[in-house]
């Protein structure tokens, strides 16, 4: 039978810190409380703790003593890159020690025959395209945070990006990563490996399956030709007709993205975006590819966008950043037309988009709270903000209210609680609605194989978290072999 | 009484005959449940009773995998056959695990779509995840896992569970069925499946080209990062002398003129139509799967040649299939399979009927994947001693 979590108290963090301070190089052992402040959230900001411990390992090595010793303490242990993350899946543990992986920033190896890079968890998304433009190369997956977001918290949450369309996920373009497991082994996960793909299980696992310290990606070669259109409608219905035309002309483009009017005020108050007044709705279409594709594509789109009032082109580069930058900066132009708002993500089937933004207005006049909508149309992802004033009584609430009853609805319509930012803190509470006690079950086998002891991110993912040694509930009753009296409870 | 037990369940259960064997080893009964119910009730009788169960779908893969340890329910599921839904706006379709993958194709193609996975069509939906067996066009599509979005599996002790859902961007929970995908029956049973699908392409031009194979691993490379954008190069090699035959497919708008540019880079003709090998498997007893990094490429092919095997597969993905070529003995597979993998990353013994080869290989995380299958089938019922390290 495996141990429970023990509770942690006061005293097992100071033997621990002795320890990880003697495991450790000079200086990467925080203690200090003002300096712990830094770390006590991540982009999901009105969740915060303040971590026992925080760590800043420089190898992998390190990152498996740290485990080690918080193995041998009983310590929770959360793991953070950049801190970008929108679900809180980096919050620390105020009874734990952070791991962040900011020190480990090395790129180790690319090898363009191989169509690989090999790099530490702290390196940015976008540093790995850099290291590789210049020989026509590039990393795709491209979350808005790619600037500043590190390859580890990607691996984490299995982060998108708005060209996910047409070429996946994190996991679609990663091969192989050595983990420090949650019992403090270094192991690699390789999907050329024989056996269970626990690399396919690993990506997107939020840190509770243990810490990425070395990651492998795909590097793609950079499109002969990329066209980016922007098309501006009079209603938000004539561009979700579009976005069905499109995929129903068979076009898979690289990203089709949507922008209401409320959302494009807010862009164009933040960073004067220079959209077609007197939209109510923004297409950016981006199709890449070979040149002579493009180019046929291109000519389709322009017929299939005849509702559209006004079409503009991306010429060159300049013209094409012009056009994204509204839709980049999106979620933090809200900033300029609303004192506080709430970031969602969730995700409905395409076919869907009409009803489910139908009722989102509905949702928003009845509870009174704004809500603008940015989204990954070609993919149904839903990034509504809802937008409030902190400083009405009440108003938080409501808003909070209708962010919740969104998420019903992409269920309801049988989408996801999220798309790209992951559960988290924040939607851990959420899965029931999307899995039942059996589905939650199973997944928690796979946890259990990794975590037997709950120390890896305990809190996030899953609702309150069977121990791994509890007998499950009624549902599943004993063991038919148990009862059966051929084996011992496993 | 076992054989009670399952009839009282409702399933049809009828004595396994010759042609029932699983690697050998002849199952008691075949099992034919007809709902994801029923298979969980076959399941728990299953558990209660001890009953080591195989699943299988088309059986065109059964022999794959080392033989079960022990095997007394040959689990059917080619009745479990319905397409559940096809949202062809959402380019997903959900269907059940005993549903062919032809089958399948023909009712996607009249939608003008495709699951853009290249398998045999007498194989079932299930039957593929559980192998995990890809297709020229993984290189550009991905690998079954990457185009499963939800399934649904029934375990050991009867418990139906889901993980992913019919939305192709979704990132709440586990994914299962990437932990399912490729592992040979051994956690539970796939029952349904969800795929992402992709419309059927405009166009169609391969270009061939026979090269010596000092050639073969630089025409690949350059193919595979080409602006023209292949979606799948393929080698073909018959035997230990000779030219390598290559050939690339380009896919949607514009195809003859891109393949004509892949022309100038490798030489050889542009056609309509794909070599007759194109995305078969090597008929043989013996099959071996051998993956690396392309720039390996090289070394796999001597040691093919030193070994005498002869292959087929992904030059660009590193994914390639082997067969013996000449005389076959079970000491000359054996010193194949360990050529293989002193150059290439893995190489698997997805066939053979010789006994006493190392099918597997080394791999980097047994002692995880042995605690997976414990907490799954605790009382080793589902496949037993098929997969990776006897598990």
């Amino acid at each position: 039978m495996t141990p429970s979590t023990p509770p942690v108290t006061g005293p097992a963090i100071g033997p621990l810190t002795a320890g990880l301070v003697a495991a450790l190089p000079a200086g990467a052992v925080i203690t200090d409380p003002v300096r712990l402040r830094t770390y006590e959230c991540d982009g999901l900001t009105h969740h915060r703790a303040t971590p026992a411990v925080a760590v800043l390992p420089e190898t992998a090595e390190q990152v498996a003593r740290v485990v080690r010793l918080c193995n041998e303490a009983g310590v929770p242990f959360v793991a953070r890159g950049s801190g970008t993350g929108l679900s809180g899946g980096a919050l620390p543990r105020e009874d734990g020690v952070l791991i962040v992986t900011s020190r480990m920033r090395r790129i180790l190896e690319i090898d363009l025959p191989a169509r690989r890079a090999v790099v530490e968890p702290g390196v940015t998304n976008l540093a790995i395209t850099e290291a590789v433009r210049e020989q026509g190369r590039y990393y795709a997956p491209d979350p808005s945070s790619q600037q500043v977001c590190s390859i580890g918290g990607n691996v984490a949450e299995n982060s998108g990006g708005a060209h996910c369309l047409k070429y996946g996920f994190t996991v679609n373009h990663v091969e192989a990563c050595e983990i420090v497991t949650p019992d403090g082994d270094l192991v690699t996960l390789d999907r050329m490996d024989p056996g269970y793909d626990l690399l396919g299980a690993f990506v997107g696992s939020e840190g509770t399956l243990g810490i990425a310290t070395k990651i492998t990606v795909r590097l793609s070669r950079v499109p002969e030709a990329v066209t980016t259109v922007l098309a501006a409608f009079e209603s938000i219905e004539q561009g979700g007709r579009a976005v069905s035309a499109i995929i129903g002309a068979g076009i898979v483009p690289a990203a089709i993205e949507m922008m209401d009017a409320l959302s494009i005020e807010a862009a164009e108050a933040a960073v004067a975006c220079r959209y077609p007044a007197g939209a109510g709705a923004v297409l950016i279409v981006e199709l890449d590819g070979p040149a002579a594709e493009v180019e046929r594509q291109f000519e389709r789109l322009r017929e299939i966008c005849s509702e559209a009032f006004e079409l503009r082109v991306a010429a060159d580069p300049a013209e094409r950043a012009a056009i994204w930058k509204g839709r980049k900066s999106a979620f933090a132009a809200v900033g300029r037309i609303s004192p506080a708002y709430i970031v969602q993500d969730g995700v409905v089937p395409r076919t869907s988009l009409p009803r489910v933004l139908a009722a989102i207005d509905r949702l928003s006049a009845e509870h009174r709270i704004r809500v603008a909508n940015v989204f990954h149309a070609g993919d149904g992802n839903l990034h509504p903000l809802v937008l409030f004033d902190d400083a009405e009584p009440g108003a938080g609430e409501r808003a909070e209210v209708v962010s919740g009853a969104i998420l019903d609805l992409c269920v309801e319509h049988g989408g996801s609680i999220t798309g790209e930012h992951g559960v988290g803190v924040d939607k851990a509470r959420y899965m029931p609605k999307m899995f039942s006690a059996a589905d939650l079950d199973t997944m928690q086998l796979v946890r259990c194989a990794f975590d037997p002891r709950g120390l890896s991110n305990p809190g996030k993912v899953f609702p309150t978290p069977r121990l791994c040694g509890e007998v499950p509930g009624v549902r599943r009753g004993v063991h038919p072999l148990v009862e059966s009296g051929r084996a011992e409870q496993f | 009484m076992p054989r009670d037990l399952l009839e009282k369940t409702g399933v049809t259960v009828r004595d396994a005959g010759r042609e029932d064997v699983v690697a050998g080893v002849r199952p008691r009964w075949v099992v034919l449940p007809e709902t994801v119910d029923e298979v969980a009730a076959v399941l728990r009788v299953c558990a209660g009773q001890d009953l080591a169960v195989t699943p299988v779908g088309g059986g065109t893969k059964l022999h794959w995998g080392a033989p079960p340890e022990r095997c007394d329910v040959l689990l059917d599921l080619c009745c479990l056959n319905a397409m559940i839904e096809h949202a062809a706006g959402d380019l997903v379709v959900r269907t059940q695990a005993g549903v062919t993958m032809g089958v399948l194709a023909e009712a996607l193609g009249r939608q003008g779509q495709e699951l853009a996975l290249d398998t045999q069509p007498d194989a079932t939906v299930g039957g593929t995840l559980a192998t995990a067996v890809s297709g020229p066009r993984a290189f550009r599509h991905g690998a079954p896992r990457d185009l499963l979005i939800g399934v649904t599996v029934v375990l050991a002790d009867g418990t139906v569970a889901r993980s992913g859902g019919k939305v192709v961007k979704n990132v709440a929970g586990y994914d299962l069925g990437k932990l399912f995908t490729g592992s040979y029956g051994t956690l539970g049973v796939i029952a349904e499946a969800t795929f992402r699908l992709h419309p059927l392409p405009a166009d169609r031009r391969w270009l061939v080209a026979e090269l010596p194979p000092a050639q073969v691993r630089a025409a690949a490379e350059a193919l595979a990062v080409a602006q023209a954008e292949p979606s799948a190069v393929e080698i073909d090699w018959p035997g230990t002398g000779g030219p390598v035959t290559l050939a690339a497919l380009v896919e949607g708008t514009a195809a003859e003129q891109r393949a004509h540019a892949l022309a100038a880079l490798t030489g050889g003709e542009v056609t309509a139509r794909p070599p007759q090998w194109w995305g078969v498997l090597p008929d043989s007893e013996t099959l071996v799967e051998t993956r690396f990094a392309p720039p390996a490429l090289d070394g796999v092919l001597d040691a093919a040649r030193e070994h005498g095997l002869r292959l087929r597969g992904s030059a660009a993905s590193g994914r390639l299939h082997l067969a013996p070529a000449g005389e076959v003995t079970a000491g000359r597979v054996a010193d194949a399979v360990a050529g293989l993998r002193e150059r290439a990353h893995a190489a698997i013994v997805l066939a053979t009927p010789y006994e006493g080869v190392e099918r597997w290989g080394r791999t980097g995380a047994l002692p995880l994947m042995r605690r997976v299958k414990a907490r799954f089938d605790p009382g080793r019922v589902l496949s037993p001693g098929r997969f990776v390290g006897g598990i």
